[in-house]
């Protein structure tokens, strides 16, 4: 029984890659890297001091921006097909539970990140220390885990494209700024004890409670500035973990709980 | 055909661990969160705009828009999240370059005026509110009719703040020189006149309010009747300097 289920997971894993494969994502992916390369170059090149810091750190900032939306855009347009065109349905009139469908489809978009990490990571070798490069790949990674698991749920809960790329977009630009703005939220120029303040500050205090640390993974620093990501990626691999399995179960919920 | 007005199952329908993972991992999540230290404030200095070009660019288009939005970031630069950074603590010098730029983005937008004036003009350091007062008046000679309340702000500072008189005069005469629109009011063009007044320069401000009254541009009865009382006063304050 394991073993089958394993196997499902397998097949549908393949599958999903070959998918990839097949989609010229991985030009679409080489074509950004080159733009970002180019630009990071450009950004250095006009930069009266710091130019290889400027490089580095627009290169990691745009790579980071591409790899969240590519693989984000990919996740959902390629589920919302499957989805439209049967393909899911199908699948699961085979023998293969939906826990299965779920984990072969999210462990085939997670080596999808998986691969976009690493081309990221021996790009920006060429711009850090290895090791610093090394750190920050991992927590690429891990951030564009939590974006795969965001995307799968989106589109069994949604099953749209736009308002799942929306939703994705929204919590992936709230949870990088959550800090920002729950720091802003308790400083504010005018009346900070008034109702409506007050209420302001308390709700994002509440949101901030259920959005992962994004802020805190694979900053640009961490590749300009030797030792700033001490004690860093332990947390951030904490962080993933629970958040996945939270992702997980809801995604799972609403694959479950979808008629078919 | 039946319609279903619901395309999901119940809830029942779920494994019994699915629901439990859901809860356990929402509550793991809300307890790592209460464990994580709260964010950090570090404090960031103003670097200098970029070109307006490349600003502009940036906008996409949108320059009105690139500058709210600027204007808001400049705003939450002294009020930095977490850190109240104090006003003598801003480099005013690009805090300035920022708000030329940002004002260049949209000529018409009051935010920044309103800014330099009122907020980093109370400053407690007579350099730097000398520097952004200079700043208003440069900029409102680029659109006086629009933009005379950040002068007549400017005034108010220079006077009340900077406790500099000549300095506030200067500004309200520039004031009254410049801003000849209809919609500007009385009281801004004739700010000079009581600052005159109020420096003791009273005969000053009695030709002027005079030469006001004369020149036609007051039309409403009852500032016309609260400026001849401000004339009478002034006469008669004249009349005690004379005897003594």
């Amino acid at each position: 029984m394991g073993c089958n289920i394993l196997y499902a997971i397998f097949a549908i894993t393949r599958f999903t890659l070959l998918e990839a494969r097949r989609n010229r994502l991985v030009w679409l992916f080489l074509l950004l890297l080159a733009v970002a390369i180019a630009l990071a170059v450009f950004m250095g090149s006009i930069a009266i001091t710091e130019s290889q810091a400027i490089r580095t750190s627009v290169l990691a900032a745009v790579l980071r921006i591409f790899a969240v939306f590519l693989l984000s855009l990919y996740v959902i347009t390629s589920m919302v097909r499957e989805i439209n065109d049967k393909g899911m349905e199908l699948t699961l009139s085979l023998p293969v539970s939906r826990t299965s469908y779920f984990f072969g489809k999210l462990s085939g978009y997670s080596m999808i990140a998986v691969l976009v990490s690493v081309s990221i990571g021996l790009t920006l070798v060429f711009y850090a220390p290895f090791f610093q490069v090394f750190l920050w790949t991992i927590s690429l990674f891990f951030e564009l885990l939590i974006i795969t698991a965001l995307c799968l749920l989106c589109v069994f809960t949604f099953t749209q494209i736009t308002v799942a790329i929306t939703a994705v977009t929204v919590f992936y630009v709230l949870s990088r700024t959550i800090d920002a703005i729950q720091l802003m939220s308790r400083e504010p120029l005018i009346d900070p004890d008034s109702l409506p303040q007050v209420f302001i500050t308390r709700s994002i205090d509440l949101l901030a409670y259920v959005l992962p640390d994004l802020y805190r993974f694979s900053p640009s620093e961490w590749l300009i500035y030797p030792n700033t990501m001490t004690g860093q990626i332990l947390p951030i691999a904490v962080q993933t973990v629970i958040y996945l399995v939270l992702l997980v179960a809801a995604g799972l919920f609403d694959l479950y709980r979808k008629n078919l | 055909m039946i319609m279903h007005r619901y395309q999901e199952r119940s809830v029942k329908a779920l494994p019994v661990w699915i629901p439990i993972l859901l809860t356990v991992a929402m509550t793991a999540q809300i307890i790592w969160h209460m464990h994580r230290p709260d964010p950090i404030a570090h404090f960031h200095r103003l670097t200098p705009p970029p070109v307006q070009s490349v600003l502009e660019m940036m906008s996409l288009g949108d320059p009105v828009a690139m500058s709210k939005i600027l204007m808001l970031w400049l705003q939450a630069h002294d009020n930095q999240p977490g850190i109240s950074v104090p006003f003598r603590q801003l480099d005013y010098s690009m805090l300035i370059h920022w708000l030329e730029a940002i004002l260049k983005l949209d000529p018409r937008a009051h935010y920044p005026l309103l800014a330099a004036s009122r907020v980093y003009g109370e400053v407690p350091d007579a350099e730097k509110q000398r520097q952004i007062l200079a700043f208003v008046a440069r900029e409102f000679q680029k659109d006086p009719d629009h933009r005379w309340p950040w002068m007549a702000h400017a005034v108010y500072i220079a006077r009340h703040k900077l406790k500099d008189e000549q300095l506030a005069l200067k500004y309200a005469r520039l004031l009254a020189d410049k801003a000849r629109g209809e919609n500007v009011p009385g009281w801004a063009k004739q700010m000079h006149i009581f600052l005159l007044e109020d420096m003791g320069e009273i005969e000053s401000a009695k030709i002027l309010l005079g030469a006001l009254l004369e020149s036609g541009q007051i039309e409403d009865p009852n500032e016309q009747a609260f400026l001849y009382q401000r004339l009478a006063e002034l006469e008669g304050k004249r009349g005690q300097t004379g005897r003594q």
